[in-house]
C-alpha cells in the first residue's frame, strides 16, 4: 500500500529537515501558553459538545452529550419489557461474596487481593476475560523506583500532569503503592524490560520529570494482562476459588432493603438470559467509554469500552467526577484509513520521535502532555493550515520515527517497538525509514466515578477500581499512570471488599432504585429514547436507514470506514 | 466493491476495508470474533481461502484488508488445555514445562503452527527451544504471541503454544531474568516508613506553592 505519490512530497520535506532537526530541541510552552492553547483548541472546550445532565447525583454537572445521554437513558431492563419483581425473585443463578465487573487490568488485580483475602470471587465480563483496553496498552507503567527518583516527585509530576485537580489521598495511595506494585508484577512472572544486571530500563512519558516509564517492549499492558489472567485462572481450583464468566456484562446493580449493594444482573450475550448474581460486595471495573466516540472523534479503546459502569453506579446513587474532560492522545493513525484512530504509542516519542508539519518544520515539543500535545496538532492542521491531508480528507502531522533509530542507533525501533513496527508493516509502511501520520484521537477517560483511597464509594459495599473511576488523575491522566493505577486501586479493591464481605449478612436484593429512576426521569420531563448501560456499539450498516436517508455510496462507505 | 464469502453467503463489501469492518458493513453485529480492533488481543483469528486456491491463509480480521474472492471463516473459540498448577510451585525448567504439557514431545517439527502465527513468531523455533530446555530463547522468541489460538487450531499433535509460552515467559519473569536491586532498595525504604513527611508536606502544601515547585522541578535529561 505504501503512501501516494502526494504524500511522499510532504515526507520529502521531513526527510530533508532531519539532519538540521535532529540535534534540535523545540522549546516547551510556557503555563500561560499552554492554558492558551487548551482553551483554543483542546476538545474539552467545545462547548457545544457539553451539556448539563438533568437527572441524577451530578445533575447540573457539564459532559459530552453522548455520555450525558448513556447516563440519562432509561434503563435497559425497563426498555425490553421485564418484570423487575421477578427478576429479584428468580433464585440467583450464583452467589459469592465479591462480584467483579470487568475483566480487564482492574477486574483481574481486584479478584486476585479478594480471593486472597479469603473471599469467593465471580468475574463477570464482556467480551472475553482481558479482551480489554489494559491488553492495548503499549508504552508503559510508571513507579518511582530509582535512585534519583521518588514518591515526592511522582507525587508533583501527576498533580502538575492534572491541573491540580486530583485528589491528594488518591495521588499518595498511587504514587506510595506504585513500587510495591511493579515488584508484584515481577513477582507473578511479568517480564519487564531490563539490563543484564535486573536495572529496570526506563524511559520518560510526557509531563514526567524523572525516566520512570517501566515497559514490557511496546506490549506492557497485553503482558500485564496475561500474566494477570494466567494468575486467577490458576486459582480456578482452589478451596475458595475465582470464577470467571465470559461475555456475561452487568446490566445493574442490585440493592437490598438497607440499600446496601446486593449483586447484580448480567445479560448472557449468546442466549440473552438474564442471570442474577447476589454478592455481599460488588467491584466494578469495567473501564472506559471510548466507544462512545464523543464529538464523533474514532477512539484507541477496545470494543466493549461504552462507560456500562458509570452508568450503572451511577443509577444507584454514585456521585461521577471529572466526566468533563476526556483525554485525547495526540498520536492517533491517521493513515492508512484502516487503522484510523488506532494508537500509535507514546514511546515512539519518548524515544526521541520529533513531530513535523507538511513542511518537514517542528512545531511542538514532543512530549508535553497529552492535553496540550494534540491541542498544538489541532492548531497545526486547523489555524495554520499546516497539517497533511489524506486523499479521504483526513488531517494529520507527521511523526518522524526514523528519527529514533539515528539518536540510538540502528535496530532500536526494530527492537523496542515489534507491535508498532509490525502494524505499519501490514499496511506497507516501515517504522524505520518512513513517517507516520497521526491526528488526535479519543483514548481515556480521565474522570469516572468518585473514589476514596480504599477504592470504596459512597454506596455501602460498592468499590470502583481503574478507568472506571475518577479523581486519582484530576484533569489529565499521564501515560503510565493508568495501568498503575489498575493495580494500585484494583488491588485496594480487592482487599477492602474481602474484608467488607466478611462481616456482612445478605439482605434481600431488589430493583426498586430502577422505579425511583423511572420517577426521576419522568418529572426531568425525560422521554423514552436510548437505552442503557450501551454494552456494545453498532458498526452495522443500516440498509434500512440508508433507504430512507439515501445518502451516497462513497458517502455510506467514507463513514464506514471512520466508525473504526 | 468486491465480492468475499462470509460462512459461504456471498456478500458485496466495499474495497479496502478490513475484514472486521466487512463483517459489519455485511450487517453481523459482533459479540465474538471481536475484542481490542487494534491488533493486540487476538479474539478475531480467521482462516480464509481464495477462490481457485487450495491453500489456507491466516489472519486477524481486525487487521488485514479483504481481497475480492475471500473465503472466510472466522474462530470464535477454540478449546485449549491448559493443566492447573501453581507458579510458586514450579521450577523454571523444560522437564517443568513437560510434565504439565508433556504433548509437546509428540511435536514432529511439520512447522504448520509458524505458518498459522499472523503475528509472524516461529513457533516451530519456540516450541523447539522448550523441548531443549531453553526457557529464555523460549521466553524471547514467543514474547509478541497474542494467543489468538490459530496455531492451536492446526497443530496436528494436539499442541497449545500460546499457553506454554506464557508460562515460559512467567516461570522467566519471575525465576530467571535478574531481579530490580534499585526496586528491593525503595521497597525497603518505603517500609521504614520514608517519603511519608514529604508527601505529606506537599499534599498540605497551598496550591501556588504546589504549583511554584512544580514549574521548576529538574527534568531528567
Ligand atoms: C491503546 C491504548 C494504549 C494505552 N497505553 C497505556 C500505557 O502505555 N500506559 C498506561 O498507563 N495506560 C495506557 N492506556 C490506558 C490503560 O490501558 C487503561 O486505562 C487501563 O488499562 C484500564 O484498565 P481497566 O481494567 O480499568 O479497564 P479495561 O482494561 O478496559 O477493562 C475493562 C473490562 O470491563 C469489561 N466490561 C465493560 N463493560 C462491562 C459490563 N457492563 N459488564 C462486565 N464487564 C464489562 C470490558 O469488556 C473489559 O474487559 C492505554 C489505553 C489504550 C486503549
Amino acid at each position: 500500500m505504501s503512501y501516494p505519490a502526494e504524500m511522499k512530497e510532504s515526507i520529502a520535506k521531513v526527510e530533508a529537515s532531519r539532519p538540521a532537526r535532529q540535534h534540535q530541541a523545540f522549546p516547551k510552552l510556557d503555563p500561560q501558553e499552554r492554558e492558551d492553547i487548551l482553551r483554543t483548541y483542546h476538545p474539552d472546550y467545545i462547548s457545544g459538545a457539553f451539556r448539563e445532565i438533568r437527572v441524577g447525583p451530578n445533575k447540573g454537572d457539564r459532559a459530552p452529550h453522548e455520555l450525558a445521554n448513556a447516563l440519562e437513558a432509561e434503563p435497559l431492563l425497563i426498555r425490553d419489557g421485564f418484570s423487575l419483581k421477578k427478576i429479584v425473585q428468580q433464585e440467583p443463578d450464583a452467589k459469592c461474596d465479591v462480584l467483579v465487573i470487568g475483566g480487564g487490568g482492574a477486574g483481574a488485580s481486584a479478584a486476585l487481593l479478594a480471593q486472597e483475602n479469603g473471599a469467593e470471587v465471580l468475574i463477570s465480563t464482556k467480551l472475553r476475560f482481558g479482551d480489554a483496553n489494559t491488553m492495548m496498552a503499549q508504552g508503559g507503567i510508571q513507579a518511582a523506583d530509582k535512585d534519583n527518583d521518588s514518591p515526592a516527585l511522582h507525587y508533583l509530576d501527576v498533580m502538575g500532569g492534572g491541573a491540580f485537580a486530583c485528589d491528594p489521598d488518591l495521588v499518595e495511595a498511587l504514587v506510595m503503592d506504585a513500587p510495591k506494585v511493579i515488584a508484584w508484577l515481577e513477582s507473578l512472572g511479568v517480564m519487564f524490560d531490563k539490563e543484564p544486571d535486573g536495572t529496570m530500563r526506563t524511559i520518560h512519558g510526557g509531563g514526567t520529570s524523572r525516566k520512570r516509564m517501566h515497559a514490557a517492549r511496546d506490549y506492557t499492558g497485553a503482558e500485564i494482562m496475561r500474566v494477570l489472567r494466567d494468575e486467577v485462572r490458576s486459582r480456578a481450583g482452589e478451596p475458595i476459588p475465582i470464577r470467571v464468566w465470559e461475555f456475561r456484562p452487568a446490566v445493574e446493580l442490585l440493592l437490598d432493603e438497607k440499600n446496601r449493594i446486593a449483586g447484580a444482573v448480567l445479560k448472557d450475550l449468546d442466549t440473552s438470559r438474564l442471570m442474577i448474581v447476589h454478592a455481599r460486595a460488588v467491584i466494578i471495573a469495567s473501564g472506559g467509554s471510548g466507544r462512545l466516540h464523543y464529538q464523533g472523534f474514532p477512539t484507541t479503546n477496545h470494543y466493549g469500552a461504552t462507560g456500562d459502569g458509570l452508568v450503572l453506579a451511577y443509577r444507584v446513587g454514585a456521585r461521577l467526577s471529572f466526566i468533563d474532560t476526556m483525554q485525547y492522545h495526540p498520536t492517533g493513525a491517521a493513515y492508512p484509513e484502516q487503522i484510523l484512530g488506532q494508537l500509535v504509542t507514546e514511546k515512539v516519542r519518548g524515544l526521541g520521535a520529533q513531530v513535523c508539519n507538511a513542511d518537514g518544520e517542528q512545531f511542538v515539543y514532543p512530549l508535553e502532555t497529552r492535553d496540550v500535545e494534540a491541542a498544538a496538532f489541532i492548531r497545526e492542521c486547523t489555524e495554520r493550515s499546516k497539517g497533511v491531508v489524506t486523499s479521504t480528507g483526513q488531517m494529520g502531522v507527521w511523526l518522524d520515527a526514523p528519527l529514533i533509530d539515528l539518536l540510538r542507533g540502528p535496530g532500536t525501533i526494530a527492537a523496542e517497538l515489534p507491535a508498532m513496527v509490525r502494524q505499519f508493516n501490514r499496511f506497507g509502511i516501515d517504522l524505520a525509514h518512513e513517517p507516520i501520520l497521526v491526528y488526535p484521537t479519543l483514548h481515556y477517560q480521565n474522570g469516572g466515578v468518585s473514589i476514596r483511597p480504599d477504592a470504596g464509594t459512597s454506596i455501602p459495599g460498592l468499590f470502583v477500581a481503574g478507568e472506571a473511576s475518577g479523581g486519582i488523575h484530576g484533569r489529565n491522566r499521564l501515560m503510565g499512570n493508568s495501568l498503575l493505577d489498575i493495580c494500585v486501586f484494583g488491588r485496594r479493591a480487592g482487599m477492602a471488599a474481602a474484608l467488607l464481605a466478611k462481616d456482612i449478612a445478605p439482605g434481600n436484593p431488589h430493583l426498586a432504585h430502577l422505579d425511583e429512576w423511572e420517577h426521576l426521569r419522568r418529572e426531568a420531563g425525560l422521554e423514552e429514547g436510548q437505552a442503557s448501560p450501551i454494552l456494545l456499539p453498532d458498526y452495522t450498516r443500516k440498509t434500512s436507514l440508508v433507504l430512507l436517508r439515501h445518502p451516497s455510496i462513497e458517502e455510506e462507505v467514507a463513514g464506514h470506514f471512520k466508525s473504526n | 466493491m468486491v465480492d468475499i464469502s462470509i460462512l459461504g453467503q456471498r456478500y458485496e463489501v466495499p474495497e479496502g476495508l478490513t475484514i472486521l469492518k466487512a463483517l459489519e458493513w455485511s450487517g453481523f453485529q459482533m459479540t465474538r470474533g471481536v475484542g481490542c480492533r487494534g491488533g493486540f488481543c487476538g479474539a478475531c483469528g480467521t482462516v480464509y481461502r481464495l477462490s481457485n486456491d487450495h491453500k489456507l491463509y491466516y489472519a486477524l480480521a481486525c487487521q488485514t484488508v479483504i481481497k475480492a474472492g475471500m473465503i472466510l471463516g472466522e474462530i470464535p473459540f477454540f478449546p485449549a488445555q491448559r493443566p492447573a498448577y501453581k507458579l510458586e510451585n514450579l521450577e523454571a525448567s523444560g522437564e517443568a514445562l513437560i510434565g504439565l504439557y508433556p504433548e509437546i514431545l509428540k511435536c514432529f517439527g511439520c512447522n504448520t503452527c509458524s505458518k498459522a502465527c499472523p503475528q509472524g513468531i516461529d513457533v516451530l523455533n519456540v516450541m523447539s527451544a522448550v523441548i531443549r530446555g531453553d526457557l529464555p530463547s523460549a521466553a524471547e522468541a514467543s514474547f509478541d504471541c497474542i494467543a489468538c489460538g490459530l496455531c492451536v487450531a492446526r497443530c496436528p499433535s494436539d499442541n497449545v503454544p500460546p499457553n506454554v509460552s506464557l508460562l515460559v515467559r512467567r516461570l522467566y519473569g519471575k525465576y530467571l531474568s535478574p531481579p530490580a536491586g534499585h526496586l528491593r532498595y525503595r521497597l525497603q525504604e518505603l517500609e521504614g516508613g520514608s517519603y511519608k513527611a514529604e508527601i505529606n508536606g506537599l499534599k498540605s502544601a497551598p496550591l501556588t506553592e504546589l504549583r511554584q515547585q512544580y514549574a521548576v522541578r529538574q527534568i531528567e535529561e
